[in-house]
């Protein structure tokens, strides 16, 4: 019989702060990083036992010659704060990949919308993601990554506090640009993602939305993690297991 | 090597089972774990019709432990059949069964559908602290467990396993009450009751405010509860309450339990469950140990205990 999933040590190849709380860590393991798939997540381990549950964090990119995968987190709390503190060389246990990610579906023209922690998965789906791209990426204060998106499509940046780029949020910047779009992608805060969806089920365009919810087992087990969907044969669904990504007209948010 | 231990009339290869609600019905964690090594596979509460569950936040991490409140979303008994059975039969496991309800005709529709089915054990779940009618509102008076044990005990063809909850005063009142309705073996504990504030937000950490605590936070609490029902009650006890690796599981052993569940620790890690085995064989090895069975109870009623 095959055991196929992985729950394994793996090594920190790199381990940096890139904004104000916000690190990138490059993990190495060949199995992980063949299987990775745009959109998913892993799992990180702390090693205080005192914290039991593994920590859900996107794939931010996928490194397959090497055998890689880039982690972009923010220090939340006291288990975000006690990874930060792992050193690059030493090792860090970690279950994945995990859940569904993005159908990447080659339209003409795709527009990208990323907000806060949101945005590290969409830099490998832009990565990957064929056809015209508008990346719409918001943030409170800090930007981090942005640059690395310009090399796949044209970035417009919105802050809150209006400290770069657009001043207010993505959706109004989006609505502004007035695209003709054939597909979004988008992963952010349940508000930005409400606002989106609206937006997108008005104009009828499909949309994928990566939500977000507190997670136990982070692999399907304990049904802790669900999102209500309008699927009536399975209405509450696992973002660990059928999610992160669900349809914008599926999800109920 | 002798690890086998006997549930009712039930024989398991071994006493590692997994703690409902921990486990899914099997399927994810046979991605880690091989199933056949398992003793027994009990498998997330099962109701007569189709439940919900709780709204989200349901699971908080605390200290060495975690709260949950699932309220017992499950596909119910007919999907479970259809879909779960068969999978499960695939492995050379026993399956137990957790029985959620709302009513006492809700349990016992549940045990007449799974009566004619390759289920090996029922376990009757009277301790849910996650759902407003049913589960503990079943499971803390004495009076209540004997009536509501008899009554399912009449349906069922199968060994009647029942689950006490923690949240009472008197453990052991509550395991004679059951061994009095029929009860062919007894799991303890469920989880204890508790809650999490997030005090910079100033809101509650799950949904429903209050949650069910599991993990090694609980497992001094169950130990002891596992040792005073085994001094009142003659039928085997399943024990289980942060069982994280063989030492744990020896020591409800030793506290009275015949089998041991493993629980939040799947999720802190997926191999937990070979782990405690393992451990138990480790154990055995080092302290030549024979039969699994010698160490059942060994601190009950012992006194040669204390003097090893
Ligand atoms: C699918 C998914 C992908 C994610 N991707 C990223 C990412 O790429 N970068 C990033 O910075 N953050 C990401 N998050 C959020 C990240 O998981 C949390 O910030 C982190 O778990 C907080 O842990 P903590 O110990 O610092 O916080 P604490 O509040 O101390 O954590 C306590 C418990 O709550 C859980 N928890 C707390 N916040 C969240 C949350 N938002 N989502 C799920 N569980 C939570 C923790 O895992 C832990 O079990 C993602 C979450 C999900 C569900
Ligand atoms: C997420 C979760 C779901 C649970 N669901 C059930 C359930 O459906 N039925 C039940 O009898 N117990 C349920 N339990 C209780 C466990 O089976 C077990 O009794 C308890 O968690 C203590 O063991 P542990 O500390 O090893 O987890 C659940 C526990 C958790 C953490
Ligand atoms: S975290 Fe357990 S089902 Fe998703």
């Amino acid at each position: 019989m095959s055991l196929s999933k992985i729950k394994v040590a793996t090594k920190i190849m790199k381990h940096s702060l890139i904004a104000t709380d916000v690190y990138e860590m490059w993990i190495e393991n060949k199995e992980m990083a063949k299987a990775a798939k745009v959109g998913q997540f892993v799992a990180l381990y702390c090693k205080d036992g005192s914290r039991l549950l593994p920590r859900p964090i996107s794939i931010c990119e996928i490194d397959n010659e090497e055998g890689r995968l880039r982690l972009v987190y923010r220090v939340f709390g006291a288990g975000t704060k006690e990874i930060s503190c792992f050193k690059e060389g030493e090792t860090i246990e970690v279950l994945g990949p995990l859940g569904n990610g993005f159908l990447t579906k080659d339209k003409n023209v795709s527009v990208i919308v990323g907000g806060g922690i949101g945005v590290p998965p969409l830099l490998e789906l832009c990565k990957q993601l064929k056809g015209e791209k508008h990346i719409f990426l918001g943030y409170r204060d800090t930007v981090f990554l942005a640059d690395e998106f310009k090399a796949y499509g044209d970035v417009y940046i919105a802050t809150e506090d209006g400290s770069v780029g657009h001043k207010g949020n993505v959706m109004t910047l989006l609505k502004e640009k007035g695209l003709d779009i054939d597909q979004v992608y988008a992963c952010g805060p349940k508000g930005m993602l409400k606002a989106l969806q609206s937006y997108v089920l008005e104009e009828q365009i499909p949309a994928q939305l990566s939500v977000e919810e507190k997670m136990a087992c982070g692999i399907g087990a304990c049904v802790g993690c669900i999102c209500e969907t309008n699927d009536r044969t399975m209405k509450n669904k696992r973002v660990c297991k059928e999610g992160p990504v669900f349809s914008a007209e599926e999800v109920v948010l | 090597m002798d690890l086998s231990v006997k549930i009712g009339s039930v024989q398991l290869k071994n006493p590692v089972m997994t703690a409902s609600g921990t486990f899914g019905s099997g399927k994810e964690y046979s991605e880690f774990v091989d199933l056949n090594e398992l003793g027994a596979v009990v498998v997330k509460g099962i109701a007569s019709k189709p439940w919900d569950g709780n709204p989200t936040p349901r699971v908080a991490e605390t200290y060495g432990g975690m709260l949950n409140a699932v309220g017992l979303q499950n596909p119910g008994v007919d999907h479970f059949i259809k879909n779960d059975i068969p999978f499960l039969k695939k492995f050379d496991t026993k399956i137990v069964v957790n029985i959620a309800g709302r009513t006492v005709e809700d349990y016992c529709e549940v045990v007449e559908k799974l009566s004619d089915t390759e289920v090996d054990l029922l376990e009757l779940n009277i301790s849910c602290p996650n759902v407003k009618e049913g589960g503990i509102a079943f499971g803390t008076q004495a009076k209540m467990i004997e009536r509501v044990t008899s009554e399912v005990k009449r349906h069922s063809k199968q060994p009647l396993i029942v689950k006490l909850s923690p949240n009472v005063t008197d453990i052991a009142e509550m395991a004679l009450a059951a061994e009095a309705g029929g009860a062919d073996a007894l799991s303890l504990i469920n989880t204890l009751l508790g809650m999490k504030i997030d005090i910079h937000k100033r809101e509650f950490a799950l949904a429903n405010k209050m949650g069910g605590l599991s993990g090694p936070a609980i497992k001094p609490v169950a130990v002891r509860m596992v040792y005073q029902v085994a001094q009142a009650v003659k039928v085997p006890i399943i024990g289980m309450g942060g069982i994280m690796n063989g030492e744990d599981a020896i020591e409800f052993m030793m506290a009275g339990a015949t089998g041991v569940a493993v629980g939040t620790a799947n999720f802190a890690n997926p191999f937990a469950t070979m782990e405690v085995l393992d451990g138990i064989k480790g154990y055995m090895d080092r302290y030549g140990v024979k039969d699994v069975k010698e160490l059942i109870g060994l601190a009950v009623g012992n006194i040669e205990f204390n003097c090893m």
